[in-house]
């Protein structure tokens, strides 16, 4: 892992010497013209449009700090390159946003430009952000000066050098940023654009599922085909049959997002912090618009090999699944819908990285706890009772049966991750 | 020093099933709740999951789930004349412990009582005369009859999802269901759990010989669940570890799978886990609870006031809070005055074993759940006359083996050696082809004056308090009951082709050794006279009237089934009567 990060430290220095002659500058000091003040900054559309777009953009799940006051900043947002707290957005005016101008606030969100001109690193997702309109950041500013100013001083970069040096984000902004508002295609349907705003837009989905490049910028053309981030594999949502949203209805989608759970899945992890804090406080329209979009997204096209069931991890696995896993998840991969998930249709299962399905075997889970669906029910952690070549069999077994495809998982993989999951907290 | 904690409108003392359903109930009508619970957190997924919750060793040998008898325990004496002394270590009866309380550990048998049961005193005397009654039974009627509290089981099932086959749906007998219970206003919310080999068995021999036998009523799921609160329970997997067991995958009624996934949400609510009650304080005039004061496990006092207690702790508890907290006057049996620890009742329980040819009987005792069963219910309450037999009461009886597990499932025939290689291999022959329900026979137990609860006069627990002294034995009528049931139940057996059975009467004295049921019940009980109860047909007391006590301490006498079910609608009766009632107008609810 050091000697990985070194040599992408050396190659980070080496492409801000080369590049830096070369690549022109994103503008990122556009001007706002600061005499332009909007009408109606406290009027309660405005405010409730802005709500509404906070939760869409997922704010508090980084900037919920670990205080207890909403907004107020301080979580390690974690990095392949080193944590950067979050900083603190409520309106307190010397630790907050409150003395920002709005040409400030819309200069952080949509351009990655801090109040002083330098640039913003990309944990916060703004080449997203730069998809929603001026009017929409307006909108959430608006809202965020209406909630209680909390006084909390956060020091956001706790970036290792190089990585420190904020003008190396000149030359990220040049390789992967593109300003510009959302654009709808004109020969799609109003749901599918309204879609398509949200997901690459406020949403950000692809912050966690596209695949990034060794600088972390997004991999356009596997864009949401699924990325490890953060000891999870947050899978592929395209529409791919196999490892995506193939199997998937949008009335599923719409009830994953909104309830944390559908007849095939749970949210857990980070996902289950994103349907509390945002999905499942939009609406069921712009939830099924959301879908409409996931599910035109097309998926791979390469075939995966079924491992053989006379393999001997899958003959191990078979008997592990059933002492083990079949009493709630079934025989047939089914489970219980909405509560205990279907093995047999999960895009989590099937993703080429297990990362997340070995963890949630190793460590257990719990899923989220939405209005619709309390029941939050939880997955034993099994990583004390079976070993790494018992794991790893029974997790090749889950991803080659009834109907499921992926490459078997190795003794070795799940004792990397047993490692790596070592120094994390749940 | 006592530290003192901002008022709240209501303090609960115990987190378990009817502490869980009152403060989902009063946190509804608004009000801001504190439960606060002797024992610890209980969260199914981590602290009984499916990898470990099936250890015989851990939680049926060595109580993993139950109090501590450090932590307090009660002395034991069969009558007046002896000394009581302590219990130390748990044997008749598993006193709960945490949050959840009996509801994680229990086997989810879900019955409802008997319609006559409710009004046993009248219907008993206008059936068999006065004279009928031993003189020194004490048995009365509860105040509160089945149907004015029918709505409230139907709540209970509901919540529960609890599977089974009606038996008589608003005044129909139904086919295959139990025909001698009460009206019910619908269907039980599931179908009866799938029955194993023996327990269908068992139906065929009793239907052979004119009874009518039905599933019993099981909070096990016989499939997926949705219950009015949006929380959802799996299918049973027939794992056959329930009672003495938490369920790890979400597939056994417990406040854990129905009520507290909603419940912890709630802004209005808070539970204390770790902190132990130690007194209900009263104001001056002894009229009014002002809350409550308990410790932590810092061994610091707190005092938490409010304005409404509920007092939810399991019967022996209630009891002692009572007396310890000066509330409603001690009972003096020799006197006969006083209501606080009267009428005391435990279950009259035995069972027959069954041994049938290997060769042709193959039953997989291990195939279970912790209510399935086939039952019969012509030998409960006042189903049969009573009057040739010179006894009252009764019990359902049936096949209803719970399990097959390693320790303890060893049944061999009468002359066995004790140990050996003879045993093991008496065992190893036996195992699958043996019927051994457990408790096969579920008798009532009626309340007699000299079966009592009061504070010992020598022993205290920890924190100096008096322990709790149980006074009870069985009477000859509860012998001559359980001689005839069992006879009746052996019968049974034998027509399913058993080749021998084994008879275990319930003898006297009363054993605090055996396990019979964690069924203790009376001791604060309802009822219409504050002379002979402790508290009003709303469980509410009718000495402090903003106190509310749950649960079967509240039940007059025990009838011939299980408690659960009866105690959980009653206090979704008394939600309901605080709700409607109470809050417009606090104050008593019944004037005499």
């Amino acid at each position: 892992m050091f000697r990985r990060l070194i040599a992408i430290a050396a190659g980070f220095v080496l492409a801000i010497v080369a590049c830096w002659a070369y690549f022109a500058w994103v503008d990122r000091t556009t001007p706002m013209d600061p005499s332009i003040v909007r009408a109606g900054a406290q009027d309660f559309a405005e405010i409730e449009r802005g709500r509404y777009l906070t939760a869409a953009a997922d704010c508090a799940a980084c900037h919920n700090g670990p205080g207890t006051s909403p907004l107020a900043g301080g979580r390690p947002v974690e990095t392949p390159f080193g944590d950067i707290l979050a900083p603190n957005i409520t309106p307190d005016r010397e630790t907050g946003i409150g003395a920002w101008s709005d040409a400030d606030f819309d200069g952080a969100v949509r351009l990655g430009r801090r109040r002083d001109g330098g640039l913003l690193y990309p944990a916060m997702p703004f080449p997203y952000y730069a998809k929603m309109s001026r009017d929409d950041v307006h909108s959430i500013r608006a809202y965020l000066n209406t909630v209680a100013p909390a006084r909390n001083k956060v020091a956001p970069n706790q970036l290792p050098f190089p990585f420190s040096i904020r003008a190396s984000m000149h030359v990220w902004d040049a390789l992967y940023f593109a300003p510009g508002a959302f654009e709808p295609e004109g020969a799609k349907s109003a749901a599918w654009n309204r879609g398509a705003y949200l997901v690459e837009g406020p949403g950000h989905c692809g912050a966690c599922h596209t695949p990034k490049t060794f600088l972390g910028g997004d991999e356009t053309s596997e864009a949401l085909q699924g990325y490890a981030i953060q000891g999870w594999f947050a899978p592929d949502i395209t529409n791919d049959e196999g490892r995506g949203l193939g199997g998937w209805s949008l009335e599923g989608i719409v009830s994953y997002l909104k309830t944390g759970h559908n007849r095939f899945a749970a949210a857990t992890g980070p996902m289950a912090e994103e349907v509390a804090l945002s999905s499942s406080r939009l609406t069921d329209a712009d939830l099924n618009a959301i879908a409409t979009y996931l599910k035109s997204q097309p998926g791979r096209t390469e075939a995966v090999a079924t491992l053989s069931s006379a393999d001997p991890a899958m003959i191990a696995g078979g008997a592990i699944y059933r002492d083990t896993c079949s009493g709630c998840h079934a025989g047939d991969g089914k489970g219980v819908p909405n509560l205990f998930p279907a093995l047999a249709d999960s895009s989590a299962v099937r993703s080429d990285d297990p990362a997340s399905l070995i963890r949630v075997i190793l460590r257990g889970a719990r899923s989220v706890a939405t209005p619709a669906e309390p029941t939050a029910p939880g997955m034993p952690a099994f990583g004390w009772q079976l070993n790494d070549e018992q794991l790893a069999a029974v997790v090749t077994y889950i991803r080659n049966s009834w109907g499921s495809s992926a490459p078997a998982v190795s003794p070795d993989d799940v004792r990397k991750t047993r490692a790596a999951l070592a120094w994390r907290s749940d | 020093m006592t530290r003192k904690l901002p008022r709240k409108d209501v303090v609960i003392i115990g987190l378990g099933w009817t502490g869980s359903i009152m403060a989902n109930e009063l946190t509804d009508e608004g009000l801001d709740v504190v439960a606060i619970e002797r024992g610890p957190w209980r969260d199914a997924a981590i602290d009984f999951p499916p990898n470990y919750d099936q250890d015989e060793l851990r939680y049926r040998i060595r109580h993993e789930l139950f109090l501590r008898p450090d932590q307090t325990t009660f002395t034991f004496r069969n009558n007046m004349s002896q000394t009581a002394l302590p219990i130390r270590t748990w044997g008749a009866f598993m006193p709960p412990n945490g949050v959840g309380g009996g509801g994680v550990h229990w086997n989810a048998e879900t019955w409802r009582f008997l319609p006559s049961d409710f009004v046993l005193k009248t219907h008993l005397t206008e059936r068999y005369g006065a004279g009928f009654l031993p003189p020194d039974m004490t048995i009365q009627d509860w105040g509160v009859t089945y149907d004015e509290i029918e709505p409230y089981y139907d709540r209970f099932e509901y919540l529960c999802g609890t599977s089974g086959l009606a038996g008589n749906l608003n005044g129909q007998i139904q086919a295959g269901g139990n025909p001698f219970e009460g009206p019910r206003s619908r269907p039980y919310p599931n179908p009866p759990q799938a029955q194993p080999f023996s327990h269908t068995l068992f139906a065929k021999a009793a239907r052979e010989l004119g009874y009518k036998p039905f599933p019993q009523p099981s909070g096990n799921m016989s499939q997926a669940y949705k219950n009015p609160l949006g929380v959802r329970l799996g299918p049973c997997t027939y794992c056959g570890f329930c009672e003495w067991f938490g369920c790890g995958n979400n597939s056994k009624a417990s406040p854990q799978t129905t009520i507290l996934p909603v419940l912890v949400r709630k802004s209005n609510f808070l539970a204390r886990d770790n902190c132990e009650v130690t007194r209900i304080n009263t104001d001056r005039s002894g009229k009014r609870a002002t809350g409550v004061t308990f410790v932590d496990t810092s061994g610091e006092e707190w005092e938490q006031p409010a304005d409404l207690v509920i007092l939810s702790a399991y019967t022996v508890f209630n009891v002692q809070l009572l007396l310890l907290s000066g509330i409603g006057k001690p009972y003096d049996p020799i006197a006969n005055e006083g209501v606080i620890g009267r009428n005391f009742t435990h279950q009259t329980i035995s069972d027959v074993t069954g041994f049938f040819d290997k060769a042709k009987f193959n039953f997989n005792p291990f195939i279970a759940s912790g209510a399935i069963g086939m039952c019969i219910d012509e030998f409960n309450g006042d189903n049969f006359d009573h009057g040739p037999h010179g006894f009252v009461g009764g019990g359902y009886m049936g096949q209803v083996q719970t399990n097959g597990r390693p320790i303890e499932t060893t049944p061999v025939p009468a002359g066995t050696p004790r140990w050996g290689a003879a045993w093991k291999s008496a065992v190893r022959d036996n195992y699958l082809s043996t019927v051994k329900p457990g408790t096969g026979v579920h008798g009532s137990f009626y309340s007699y004056r000299d079966i009592y609860l009061d504070l010992d006069p020598s022993y205290k627990d920890r924190l100096g308090r008096p322990l709790m002294r149980m006074t009870i034995d069985f009477h000859e009528n509860e012998l001559k009951q359980n001689a005839f049931l069992t006879d009746r139940f052996d019968e049974i057996i034998k027509a399913m082709g058993a080749r021998e059975t084994l008879k275990e009467y319930r003898k006297g004295p009363y054993d605090i050794t055996k396990y019979q049921t964690t069924h203790l019940c009376g001791g604060a009980v309802m009822g219409a006279e504050p002379s002979v109860s402790a508290i009003n047909r709303y469980l509410q007391s009718w000495d402090v009237s903003n106190l509310f006590v749950m649960g079967a301490s509240a039940f007059p006498q025990n009838a011939g089934y299980n408690p659960t079910g009866t105690l959980a609608a009653l206090a979704y009766w008394s939600a309901d009567a605080i709700r409607t009632q109470y809050l417009r107008n606090p104050g008593p609810l019944v004037h005499v």
